[in-house]
C-alpha cells in the first residue's frame, strides 16, 4: 500500500512541476473584485492573450490587499482604484509609473422604502450625514479597499465618525464589494458600491441606486508595473507589453465596448 | 424564485451538458485534493503508527497537540503557506505562489494532522491486540509499523476518506495561495466563493449540490472497494 502512495505521489509532484514549466509565458495581475466581478476582465483579455501569447492570470482581491501582495512581489502587474495608494505605491519605489486606465462611477444603494430619505440626491455627503442622523444601517466594506477608503473620504468631510458607532447602525462587513452587497441586501441597508459591481450584482433583493451623479463619485482605476529593482522575479517586459496595450488604442477600445445589459461599464481614459 | 430556480436548473445543466469550463474545474478540484491526501498519507501514517507503538518521554503531549491540530483553521494555514511562497518569503524564488502546486501544499498541512492522528488511534488498538505475538516473534516496537500499518488498512481508509472531505471541501487556504486565478488555481469552493459574491446565489448553490454529489460519489467508490477486499481477505483467510 505505501509503494503506491509513494509511487502516485511522485507522479503527481512530477505532473504539476512538468505542467508549469511547459506553461507559455504568462503574467500575474494584482486587481480588485470590480474588475472581475462586472466580467470586464474576461471581456478584454482574450484579445490581449491572441495578440501577445502572454497568458494573464487575474487575482482578484480589494485594493489594499492588491498593493500588499504586490509590494511582496507577487504580481507583476498591479490594477486598482484608489489613486492617492497608488501614487504612494510608486514614491515608495514599490511601482515603476501610474498610469490612469478608466474610470467609472460609485453610487450610494439602499432599501426602496429610503428611511433616511436621500433618493434623488446628487450631494453625497449629504446624503451621508442624512443616513447617519436617520441611524439606518448602513453597511461598510471595512476592508482597505479602494471603495472604503472612498467612503472614509466622504465621512471625513461629513461631521459624523461613523466607526464610533460601529456595531450599532454602522455595520463593518470586512468583506469583498459582492460580500457587502450580499449583507446589505441581507438587512436593508445603505451601502457605497462601484457602479459596475452593482450592475452585475444578482442578489438586490429591495436595494436600487438612490444617490449618483455626484463628481466627488468618480472613480479612478490606475495601472502600474511592479519595480523590477525590488523582486527581480517580475516579469518586467511582459508586465510592461499588457500596460502598454491596456493603455494603448486597442485596450481601450475593448474597455469602451464592454457592456452588460446595454449599458457601458467603464469609461477608457488613458493618455 | 422564478429567477432562482430558473438559475438553477441552469447551473445543473451546465453540469449534465459536459461544460467544459466547469468540467475543468471539478477535475482540478479533485487533482489537488486527491494528491494531497496522497502525500498527507505518505508522511501522516507513518508517523501516527511510530506514535502509537513508541514510548518516549513527550508522547502524550505531542498526541495532544496533533489532534489539536486536525482543527487546524484554514486560513492561517492558507496565510502561513502564502507568507512562505511568497517573492519575499524564504521560499519565494520556488516561484510557486498562484500555481496548483502551492493548493496541495496548504492542503497538504491541513490533512496530515488528521491521518497522523486517527493512524495512531487505529494503530495502538491493533498494536495491543498483537503485542504478544509481535514480542514473541523478537519483532522491536518500531519495526512492526510497516506490518500494523499493512493490517490496519481497510481502518485507514477512512482515514483516506476523512483527509480528502477536508481537504475538497475547504475554501480558506486555497483562494488565498491559490488566487482562484480561471483556468489555472479556480477549483469548485472558490467558484462558489466568487458566485457568492457576484450574487449568483443559485449558481453558487448548484455547484455546492456538485460538491456534495463529487464526495458522495468518492465515499462511494472507496466503500465498495473496501467492502470488495474485505470479502476477498475473508475468502483468503
Amino acid at each position: 500500500m505505501i509503494p503506491d502512495f509513494i509511487r502516485a505521489s511522485i507522479v503527481a509532484l512530477g505532473l504539476t512541476a512538468g505542467a508549469s514549466l511547459a506553461e507559455e509565458p504568462f503574467i500575474i495581475v494584482q486587481s480588485t473584485t470590480s474588475t472581475q466581478n462586472s466580467g470586464l476582465l474576461d471581456y478584454i483579455l482574450p484579445g490581449f492573450e491572441a495578440e501577445t501569447g502572454i497568458d494573464v492570470r487575474v487575482v482578484a482581491v480589494g485594493t489594499g490587499q492588491a498593493i500588499r501582495n504586490a509590494i511582496n512581489g507577487d504580481g507583476d502587474v498591479l490594477l486598482v482604484h484608489s489613486k492617492s495608494a497608488e501614487e504612494q505605491f510608486v514614491a515608495d519605489g514599490w511601482g515603476v509609473e501610474r498610469f490612469d486606465v478608466m474610470y467609472n462611477d460609485f453610487v450610494l444603494v439602499g432599501p426602496k422604502s429610503d428611511p433616511a430619505e436621500v433618493k434623488g440626491d446628487t450631494d453625497i455627503i449629504a446624503a451621508l450625514a442624512a443616513v447617519a442622523s436617520s441611524k439606518a444601517p448602513f453597511v461598510s466594506r471595512g476592508d482597505d479597499s479602494g471603495t472604503h477608503k472612498a467612503e472614509m473620504r466622504y465621512w471625513q468631510v461629513t461631521d459624523v465618525d461613523p466607526t464610533v458607532a460601529s456595531g450599532t447602525w454602522y455595520r463593518e462587513a470586512g468583506a469583498g464589494m459582492g460580500a457587502s452587497l450580499n449583507i446589505a441586501s441581507g438587512m436593508g441597508a445603505y451601502i457605497l458600491t462601484d457602479r459596475a459591481t452593482w450592475l452585475s450584482f444578482g442578489n438586490r433583493g429591495d436595494l436600487e441606486i438612490l444617490v449618483e451623479g455626484d463628481p466627488r463619485m468618480f472613480n479612478q482605476y490606475g495601472v502600474i508595473l511592479v519595480n523590477p529593482e525590488k523582486h527581480s522575479k517580475v516579469r518586467a517586459t511582459s508586465g510592461q507589453r499588457f500596460i502598454d496595450w491596456l493603455i494603448g488604442a486597442d485596450g481601450q477600445a475593448a474597455i469602451e465596448s464592454y457592456e452588460l445589459d446595454g449599458q457601458q461599464m467603464f469609461f477608457p481614459n488613458a493618455r | 424564485m422564478q429567477s432562482f430556480a430558473s438559475e438553477f436548473n441552469q447551473a445543473i445543466s451546465l453540469i449534465l451538458n459536459g461544460d467544459a469550463e466547469l468540467w475543468a474545474i471539478v477535475l482540478l478540484s479533485l487533482r489537488v485534493s486527491v494528491f494531497a491526501v496522497l502525500i498527507s498519507a505518505v508522511i501522516g501514517m507513518p508517523v501516527g503508527a511510530a506514535l502509537a507503538v513508541a514510548r518516549f518521554p513527550g508522547r502524550r503531549a505531542l498526541i495532544i497537540l496533533m489532534n489539536a491540530l486536525m482543527g487546524l483553521p484554514p486560513v492561517v494555514v492558507g496565510l502561513l503557506v502564502y507568507l512562505m511562497l511568497s517573492r519575499s518569503g524564504p521560499l519565494g524564488v520556488l516561484e510557486l505562489l498562484y500555481t496548483p502546486t502551492a493548493m496541495i501544499i496548504a492542503q497538504v498541512v491541513l490533512v496530515t494532522p488528521i491521518m497522523a492522528a486517527l493512524t495512531r488511534q487505529v494503530v495502538e488498538m491493533l498494536a495491543e491486540e498483537y503485542s504478544e505475538q509481535l514480542r514473541s516473534l523478537g519483532v522491536s516496537r518500531l519495526a512492526s509499523v510497516p506490518v500494523l500499518l499493512w493490517d490496519a488498512r481497510l481502518a485507514l481508509v477512512t482515514a483516506l476518506l476523512a483527509g480528502f472531505g477536508r481537504a475538497i471541501a475547504e475554501v480558506g487556504a486555497v483562494i488565498i495561495v491559490g488566487g482562484n486565478i480561471n483556468h489555472v488555481t479556480r477549483v469548485m469552493t472558490t467558484t462558489i466563493a466568487l458566485e457568492t459574491s457576484k450574487g449568483n446565489l443559485a449558481m453558487a448553490l448548484a455547484l455546492g449540490v456538485i460538491l456534495i454529489g463529487l464526495a458522495v460519489a468518492v465515499n462511494a467508490m472507496v466503500s465498495a472497494l473496501t467492502l470488495r477486499a474485505e470479502r476477498e481477505g475473508l475468502r483468503h483467510a
